[in-house]
Parts: C-alpha cells; sequence; structure tokens
C-alpha cells in the first residue's frame, strides 16, 4: 500500500500559553485537493507551517511521503505558496525569470550552480500558469494575483508532488480569484499535484476541491467535500460557532 | 597622480584596498539592503570603533601590542558584535530592531571609553572614524585581500541561496534550504567587509558605501544581476573620485567618498524624474 504523503498523527501545539492545535490527525493521499476551513485563529496556518517543517508541533509526529518529518529530505517535493502579503519586499529588484529560478536552488544543492537548463525549465513553469511573456519583466511590477501566479510556477518549477498553499488569494480581486482556483483544478487533475490549501474563498473554491477538512483547534470533519453533509449540527457549532450557516455548495447543503 | 601612484607605496595601498572595497562593499550591500539590514551595517561599523580604540590603547599601555594591527582586534569586535545582534534578534523576537541601537550604542559605549582611556591617538583615530589616505600600510592591504576573498568566495559559492533568502525568508526556509546556517555566515562576512573597509572610508561611514550605491543602482534597474553590476560601478566611481580629490585637497577619504556618492545618487533621481516627466508629457 502506497504511504500517504502527508500524515499528521495527533499533532498538538501552543503559542506560549494558548492552544492552537489539539491532537491533530489527518492524511493527506496523492491526488487529492484539500481545503482546510476554519474561523480565523483555527489553526489553519499554524497547521501549514507544521506540515512544511517550519515550526516544530509540541507533541505528535509527522510522515512525509512515509518518513519522519524529521528525517525527510526531499524538500523540495512539497512546493510552498505563502500569502502574498506577508511573504516578500514587493520592491524587490528581481525580473521574473530570477524569482522563479529561485526555486530550483534546493533541488540543485549546495555548492552547485544553477544548471543550463534553467531558462528552459522556467519557460515551462510560467507557461503552466499562462505567465510566460512576463518572463523578462519586473517582479515588482506586476499585480498582486500575477505576482501569485509567478510564485506558484517558482514553485512547480522543483517539480513538487504537493503544493501547499496558504490563503493565496488574499489581496486578488474577485475575478482573478476565480482563474486562479481553475489554474489550481488544472494542475492538481493534468499534473497530479496533490494540493492542500488554507482559504477563507469557500463559495469559490468548492467546485475544484476534492477533500475538506474542518478546522478549529481540533479536526471537526475531514473526508470527501459530499460527505460533508453528514457532519452533526453540534459539530458545525463547535467547528465555526453559532454563526455558521447552511448554502448548497459542498456536498449538498453545508456551511 | 598617476606618476605619485607609481612613486609612493601609501598611495598604491590605498587605491588598491580602494578599488577592492569599491567592489566588495557594494557587492554584499546589495543583499543588506534588500533584506532590510542596512541599520545593521551601521552598528556592526561602530562596534569595529570599539575594538580598533581598544586595540589602540593597548597598543600604548602593553609593549608586547604595541605592533598589533588595531584592524584585527576591529575585526574580532564586528564579528562578536554580529553574533550578539543575532542573538538579541532571537530574544527580542517581536521587537528585533532593538538589537541595532543596543549594539551600536554599546559600540560607542566601548569606543568612548577607550578613547579617553589612552589620550593622545586623535591623529590615529581620525583616521579611522573618517578614512585615510596615507595610513593604508602593505598590512591593511593584505587584510583587505584577505576580506575580499573570502567575501568574494562566499557570494558566488551561495549565490542563489542568499538570492532566495533575500528575496523570501519564509520560503527558503521551507523549501529546505539552509537558511540560518547561511544567515549566520552573511552576518560574519559582512562584519569583515565592514572592518576590512574602514580603513579607507572610515568607521563612520562604511556603511554608506555598502548603501548608496545600491539605493541608486536600485532607481534604474530591474533584475537583480543588474542591480549588483551597477552598484559596483557606482561604487567604484565613488571609490575613485573620492581618492583622487581627497589626494589632491587633503581631505578625508571616506567624506570625499560619500559626497561623491551621494552626488552619484541625486543625478539618477534626477534623470528618473526627467525620464518619467517625459513619458507623462508623451501620454498627455
Amino acid at each position: 500500500m502506497v504511504a500517504p504523503l502527508i500524515d499528521i498523527q495527533d499533532i498538538s501545539f501552543e503559542y506560549e500559553e494558548t492552544k492552537a492545535l489539539d491532537h491533530i490527525s489527518m492524511k493527506v493521499e496523492e491526488g487529492d485537493f484539500l481545503a482546510i476551513l476554519g474561523p480565523n485563529g483555527s489553526g489553519k496556518s499554524t497547521l501549514l507551517k507544521i506540515m512544511l517543517g517550519l515550526i516544530k508541533p509540541s507533541k505528535g509526529k509527522i510522515e512525509l511521503f512515509g518518513v519522519d518529518s524529521k528525517n525527510f529530505k526531499n524538500r523540495e517535493w512539497i512546493g510552498y505558496v505563502s500569502q502574498k502579503s506577508n511573504s516578500f519586499n514587493s520592491g524587490f529588484p528581481a525580473t521574473v525569470k530570477e524569482v522563479v529560478a529561485g526555486g530550483l536552488a534546493k533541488k540543485t544543492g549546495l555548492f552547485h550552480r544553477l544548471p543550463k537548463t534553467t531558462h528552459q525549465q522556467v519557460v515551462e513553469a510560467l507557461e503552466a500558469v499562462s505567465m510566460e511573456p512576463f518572463i523578462d519583466r519586473s517582479i515588482s511590477e506586476l499585480s498582486g494575483g500575477q505576482q501569485q501566479r509567478i510564485f506558484i510556477a517558482r514553485a512547480l518549477i522543483a517539480k513538487p508532488k504537493v503544493l501547499i498553499l496558504d490563503e493565496p488569494t488574499v489581496g486578488i480581486d474577485h475575478e482573478n480569484v476565480q482563474a486562479f482556483y481553475d489554474m489550481l483544478a488544472r494542475l492538481n487533475q493534468d499534473k497530479n499535484i496533490t494540493m492542500v490549501l488554507v482559504t477563507h474563498d469557500v463559495d469559490t473554491v468548492t467546485d475544484r476541491i476534492t477533500h475538506v477538512a474542518c478546522l478549529n483547534q481540533t479536526i471537526h470533519f475531514h473526508g470527501y467535500k459530499e460527505q460533508l453533509h453528514t457532519m452533526s449540527d453540534e459539530k458545525r457549532e463547535a467547528w465555526y460557532g453559532h454563526s455558521v450557516r447552511k448554502i448548497h455548495h459542498i456536498g449538498g447543503s453545508h456551511t | 597622480m598617476i606618476e605619485a601612484i607609481f612613486s609612493y607605496e601609501f598611495l598604491q595601498n590605498a587605491f588598491a584596498a580602494g578599488l577592492i572595497i569599491g567592489v566588495i562593499a557594494p557587492l554584499l550591500g546589495v543583499f543588506i539592503v534588500v533584506r532590510r539590514l542596512s541599520l545593521i551595517a551601521d552598528a556592526l561599523s561602530h562596534v569595529t570603533l570599539a575594538g580598533i580604540a581598544g586595540s589602540l590603547y593597548l597598543s600604548q599601555s602593553v609593549a608586547s601590542l604595541a605592533l598589533l594591527n588595531p584592524l584585527f582586534l576591529g575585526i574580532a569586535a564586528s564579528v562578536g558584535g554580529s553574533m550578539l545582534i543575532e542573538r538579541l534578534r532571537s530574544l527580542y523576537k517581536h521587537y528585533q530592531e532593538l538589537a541595532i541601537p543596543i549594539i551600536l550604542s554599546a559600540g560607542i559605549g566601548f569606543g568612548a571609553i577607550f578613547i579617553s582611556l589612552a589620550e593622545g591617538f586623535s591623529s590615529d583615530l581620525f583616521g579611522y572614524l573618517f578614512g585615510s589616505v596615507s595610513a593604508v600600510s602593505r598590512e591593511d592591504l593584505f587584510i583587505v585581500v584577505g576580506v575580499a576573498v573570502i567575501v568574494l568566495a562566499f557570494v558566488f559559492i551561495f549565490f542563489k541561496e542568499l538570492f532566495v533568502l533575500s528575496f523570501d525568508d519564509e520560503y527558503a526556509r521551507a523549501s529546505g534550504l539552509p537558511a540560518k546556517w547561511i544567515h549566520f555566515m552573511f552576518m560574519i562576512v559582512t562584519a569583515l567587509v565592514i572592518a576590512g573597509s574602514m580603513r579607507i572610508v572610515g568607521i563612520l561611514l562604511v556603511s554608506s558605501l555598502m548603501t548608496i550605491p545600491v539605493a541608486t543602482a536600485m532607481r534604474v534597474t530591474k533584475s537583480f544581476k543588474q542591480t549588483i553590476f551597477l552598484s559596483i560601478v557606482f561604487g567604484e566611481i565613488s571609490v575613485i573620485t573620492g581618492l583622487v580629490s581627497a589626494f589632491y585637497l587633503d581631505l578625508a577619504p571616506g567624506g570625499t567618498i560619500v559626497v561623491t556618492s551621494i552626488f552619484l545618487l541625486l543625478l539618477v533621481l534626477a534623470y528618473k524624474k526627467i525620464k518619467v516627466s517625459r513619458k507623462k508629457g508623451a501620454i498627455a
């Protein structure tokens, strides 16, 4: 049996005294398009950061591709796209080509120069996100949506098996958000890249995803989106509080 | 001037050291500026002052240390300061900029104590504060060459990692690059450049040679490599013009180098303004 790409086993995490994650267990299988949903402060970004090895859990462990994350060496298999706003210095003097080529740094290895095929690989990664004509433009000249596509290309150039995205559409206008999720769905289906996504765009994302995880310190639901309607009212209220309303997007009747 | 360079060893030393510093200070300065660490360079230069002043005091009061080159203790203080800054930045995670005034004032504080303890090295000290054309010894030049070899090797070997780390620190860590280790080496190399550059530019002005040419280049470039190239060009123009004018006008080279670099910055800003207003005019 193939090991899950990400296997979270009984993870807990606290920020000083405040509990952020409480005994989380969850598996992400190959080909999944998982959206992690939850209110502000529910621990979504913390969970992603633990998956990425940016922070260490206080309890529990994570296996990546069947290997304990502490011993996992192939970090280039996991692509990461963060929130645009907290990530980079927007006046940075670099071209799109330089930024995307940076995605090859880990794969190329320390003490090695980037390969001669870098230009071709940058072109292919940019083609996958329909940004090839922008290759020589300065990154700071692009709109928020265009920049996020460039960051997807930077992740894609290392040919990742999983793409982890932390609220990637923050600061992108509504029309471009639709196109952005369409592009992620294409990458998921055509290139078989597993997607793990934290988002607030529930209405927009539901048509594209396969799985949902409802998080609020603990996992209240994790499974196929079509099964979400099996979540009890009590659980739904515990997950999102009293303000949660039913709509008919996910699995026929929820969130 | 050229004749004088061939005739006097001190001028050869000053120009050779100046030309090397004109490359390494802006080269490392590009990374310092884009990582928003410009003020750290200032803090480290003041710590170097403490090391230099301490060394000058020791060479006066301990006979066996009379011939000690103050640059060595300056380098040691600067490297030690860079490690302390990192320690303070991790202690004050939410107030990381606090490390800069703490280290900067500690540097000046210790410097002031050593200067007042050892009265009588004011002429030496003036050279260290604002640079000197005449005071660069052959040993100083060798130290600058040594620092340059380390800096160039570091940037050449770790260029792609430094670029990714500078552009997006969180992404660098998430992609598994040894970000912490590279940052640590970066801070040490920065300390070396500051200590190595201050013989020519002076402690008080060394950070400006790392930042002003970069600020100038960033106004007219769009790629990272172009920014590095133009920063070095602006750095070299400033150093050469500054050293020549310092020699002829008998001024401190730190002052003439920095004023030249400011002049270049103003020229580029004016050029950009004219270009933008012409573009607007053409559209209208």
